[in-house]
């Protein structure tokens, strides 16, 4: 079983992302992230979704989705040639004894501080999944009060876009 | 008894009013006998309506004739403009009855299919025959009224959520949110439900929708721009197919009803003729290809006969069209076919490699697959590459001769469901359509009869809906009222939606019913007999026993000739008898022996190699030969 992240831009429309999510646990996928968005084109979505799965069976559930009528276009993102990114949001016990080492962790990963309280840090950061494990990981030992986590978001490198093309009408 | 007259007064009445009132639209009017070429002519200058008259509009521009439904609160709107149509409305007793008629009409015409329901439990009920024409790939319309816009949401009385029930059993599904969208969704679901796949399209409408005034014109613009299906092949893929056809020793042409639904039958002759290859036809397609033509080796499958199952099992080559290697036919998918390379061509690109792995896939509409695939082979066959297939139909001939279609009499002394069927086929002709339910009697029809044209066999083949026959044939007969219709049903079956009978009798719609009552839930019982120790678990009716129902009694009650037959000797003067009514449904209670089996027999979860052509009757088959 691999991570595959696929890109599927569906209409803007009411039910879409019921269609396309009760598609896979139908078919019996687990969907591991997924993300919704507007695009360019306020009439286009765009889902960002991982899945682990066999390509084969993959492959199945990628032609089922292009059935449904408001997919557009479902493109799977090489992750040699593409750019993901997760976000998190993440309360960090920080009393004044280890307020100077968390936030020596924050700055060695880039991360900020968007929100303070006498014993806790609230954390923001943005990158590769593996980058966020990093980071929760370094910060586990100072105790996590809680955390939110976005599902992945990809984009191509490259000068090439999926959006163009004859399928979105809209585009 | 009395009879009703065949026409419903209602109707003719109604029929009548349109045509003396002055303030029927002249639009209408025209609309109704302009030529059948889609949505994309007839345009009508706006008009003030409601929702519910956009909608009618709608069906009449959409060259409905006939729709299939009842009325409740939230529809209610629109019954009223469509009291006033051309637009035929059928009232029938159960909205499941709306559903299978729909789809009967839909499989005898080719036209599209509507029903019609009110929303929460109307809704619901037409959930089993959407189901059912999905997994037929049926072109069937079903609008549902839904509680108004304010109240979805809140478990207003009578709501369900239609929309959301019928996301994975509909090729899609709307929701209409304001009255200015009805006529473009009404044509956008039409052409979804019959272009491409064919399939059911659900249009949920809120009440206040249908009560909103709007402005009706037509032809609206289609905006579906993720729907694109592909219908011509890939030349290089069919150029690939044809050198395979030429060069495989042990070919076979399985074809599904993909090439029904492509109107590809005549295609399909001329290319297993021009090949000289095997056909096989699954229980979708019986009737693409002539059951008495001499390449017909019957169907396949898990009741298929002998020569067919061993046919695509020993195959080099399979040529799949418009078929989808269902459980039913491969048996244990890991050993089906295994010697064979594949040819699949579909439409659907989701179903090519679905089960089974394939060598050449084609995606592309049955029609132009085959028409395309005529020309490869032609090419190859000028080029002098000629398989001689000499070898491979002496295999198959000493097959079909060693293990033919058959059943023995019952040693009882009753009647054999075999034989009457096997009757009504001979009696009845090829030009009638047939009807079956689900269970033994469908799979003795499928055998028994023999099926010479195109659209004359309607079954519930993938979801295996017991019911269907009386409404499906129903609906077939409003479609092709010319036609005989004989629906062939189980006694079990018939209980679940006889009422229709009522309909057919006070709407003037003769069908007749060959009623195959064992007494049991027949395949049920079988599956008991064979594999849990004859221990006969809820499957006796009491319908012989107590006959309870008295099926006669029944078919009167609902305002159908009733007649009875219970032995072999009766059996074609009562056929000829239900053959000589045509003012009225009958209904022919055949009283038959419960002890009959179907055979050939695949059990389910087995290899086509364990084929058993009678109980404890392996054929024999010897490997060397191939």
């Amino acid at each position: 079983m691999t991570m595959h992240t696929l890109s599927v831009l569906v209409e803007n429309k009411p039910g879409v992302l019921a269609r396309v999510s009760g598609l896979f646990s139908r078919r019996g996928f687990n969907i591991d992230s997924l993300a919704v968005g507007e695009t360019e084109n306020p009439d286009v979505s765009r889902i960002t979704i991982v899945v682990n799965a066999e390509s084969s069976p993959l492959e199945q559930v990628t032609k089922q989705l292009n059935k449904l009528v408001n997919v557009l276009k479902i493109v799977e993102l090489d992750p040699q040639v593409s750019v993901a990114r997760e976000l998190l949001l993440v309360k960090v016990r920080a009393d004044r004894s280890a307020r100077s080492q968390v936030l020596e962790t924050v700055n060695l990963f880039r991360a900020r501080v968007v929100d303070v309280a006498p014993d806790t840090l609230t954390i923001e950061a943005t990158g590769t999944p593996d980058k966020l494990d990093a980071l929760l990981r370094d910060l586990e030992a100072f105790g996590i009060k809680e955390m939110v986590q976005s599902g992945l978001v990809a984009i191509g490198r490259g000068s090439r876009s999926i959006t163009a093309g004859p399928a979105l009408r809209a585009a | 008894m009395t009879r009703p007259t065949p026409e419903t007064l209602a109707h003719t009445a109604r029929r009548a009013r349109a045509a003396a009132d002055p303030t029927v639209d002249v639009d209408q009017a025209a609309a109704r006998t302009a030529t059948p070429t889609g949505p994309a002519v007839r345009p009508t200058a706006a008009a003030q309506v409601s929702g519910a008259g956009s909608l009618v509009r709608s069906l009449e521009a959409l060259e409905v004739d006939v729709v299939f439904g009842i009325p409740g609160g939230a529809i209610l709107p629109a019954y009223d403009p469509l009291y006033d149509s051309t637009v035929r409305h059928i009232l029938v007793r159960h909205e499941q009855g709306a559903g299978h008629a729909a789809t009967g009409y839909a499989q005898a015409t080719g036209k599209v299919g509507v029903c019609i329901a009110t929303s929460g439990p109307g809704a619901t009920n037409l959930v089993t025959p959407i189901a059912d024409a999905y997994m037929d790939s049926v072109a069937m319309v079903a609008i549902t009224g839904q509680v108004a816009s304010p109240l979805i949401g809140t478990d207003g009385f009578q709501e369900a959520d239609i929309q959301g029930i019928t996301l994975p059993i509909t090729k899609h599904n709307f929701l209409v949110q304001n009255a200015e969208e009805i006529p473009q969704v009404l044509a956008e679901a039409f052409h979804l439900a019959s272009s491409g796949r064919p399939g059911p399209v659900l249009v949920d409408i809120p009440k206040d929708v249908l009560q909103a005034p709007t402005t009706f014109s037509w032809p609206p613009t289609l905006d579906l721009p993720g729907y694109r299906p592909t219908l011509h092949p890939h030349g290089k893929q069919i150029r690939e197919a044809a050198r395979l056809m030429a060069a495989a020793r042990r070919p076979v042409l399985y074809v599904g009803g993909g090439v029904l639904k492509a109107g590809a039958t005549d295609g399909l002759r001329r290319l297993a003729e021009m090949t000289g290859i095997p056909v096989v036809t699954t229980l979708m397609a019986l009737g693409a290809f002539p059951d008495s033509h001499q390449q017909h080796l019957g169907m396949p499958g898990m009741h298929g006969t002998v020569a067919a199952v061993y046919g695509l099992q020993k195959a080099d080559l399979i040529v799949a069209l418009g078929a989808r290697f269902d459980d039913r036919v491969t048996g244990k998918l890991d050993s089906f076919a295994p010697d064979a390379a594949v040819v699949h061509a579909d439409i659907d690109p989701a179903e090519i490699g679905k089960n089974r792995h394939v060598d050449v896939p084609i995606v592309g509409d049955a029609k132009h697959v085959i028409d395309e695939l005529i020309a490869a082979v032609t090419v190859e066959r000028s080029a002098g590459r000629v398989a001689d297939l000499g070898d491979w139909w002496t295999q198959l001939d000493d097959l079909r001769n060693r293990y033919p279609l058959g059943y023995d009499e019952p040693s009882d002394g009753t009647l054999s469901p075999q034989y009457v069927i096997k009757r009504l086929g001979e009696i009845v002709g090829p030009d009638a359509i047939f009807v079956a339910g689900v269970g033994q009697h469908q799979m003795w029809a499928s055998q028994f009869i023999s099926y010479e044209k195109p659209y004359t066999w309607l079954n519930s083949g993938g979801l295996g809906t017991m019911g269907y026959a009386v409404p499906a044939a129903m609906g077939a007969k409003v479609g092709k009222p010319d036609t005989v219709v004989w629906a062939v049903d189980g006694d079990g079956c018939f209980q679940m939606t006889n009422q229709e009978l009522a309909t057919c009798a006070l709407e003037g719609i003769p069908v007749k019913i060959a009623l195959i009552n064992n007494g049991n839930l027949g395949m049920v019982r079988q599956w008991q007999t064979l594999f849990y120790n004859e221990r006969y678990s809820n499957t006796e009716l009491g319908t012989h026993k107590h006959r309870i129902p008295d099926f006669v009694k029944l078919a009167e009650a609902l305002g159908c000739v009733g007649l009875r037959c219970e032995n072999a000797a009766d059996v074609d003067k009562t056929i000829a008898a239900a053959m000589e009514i045509n003012d009225s449904p009958v209904v022919i209670d055949f009283v038959v022996g419960k002890d009959a089996m179907v055979w050939p027999m695949v059990a389910a979860g087995t290899s086509n190699d364990e084929i058993m052509f009678a109980r404890g009757v392996r054929p024999v088959f010897d490997e060397d030969d191939i």
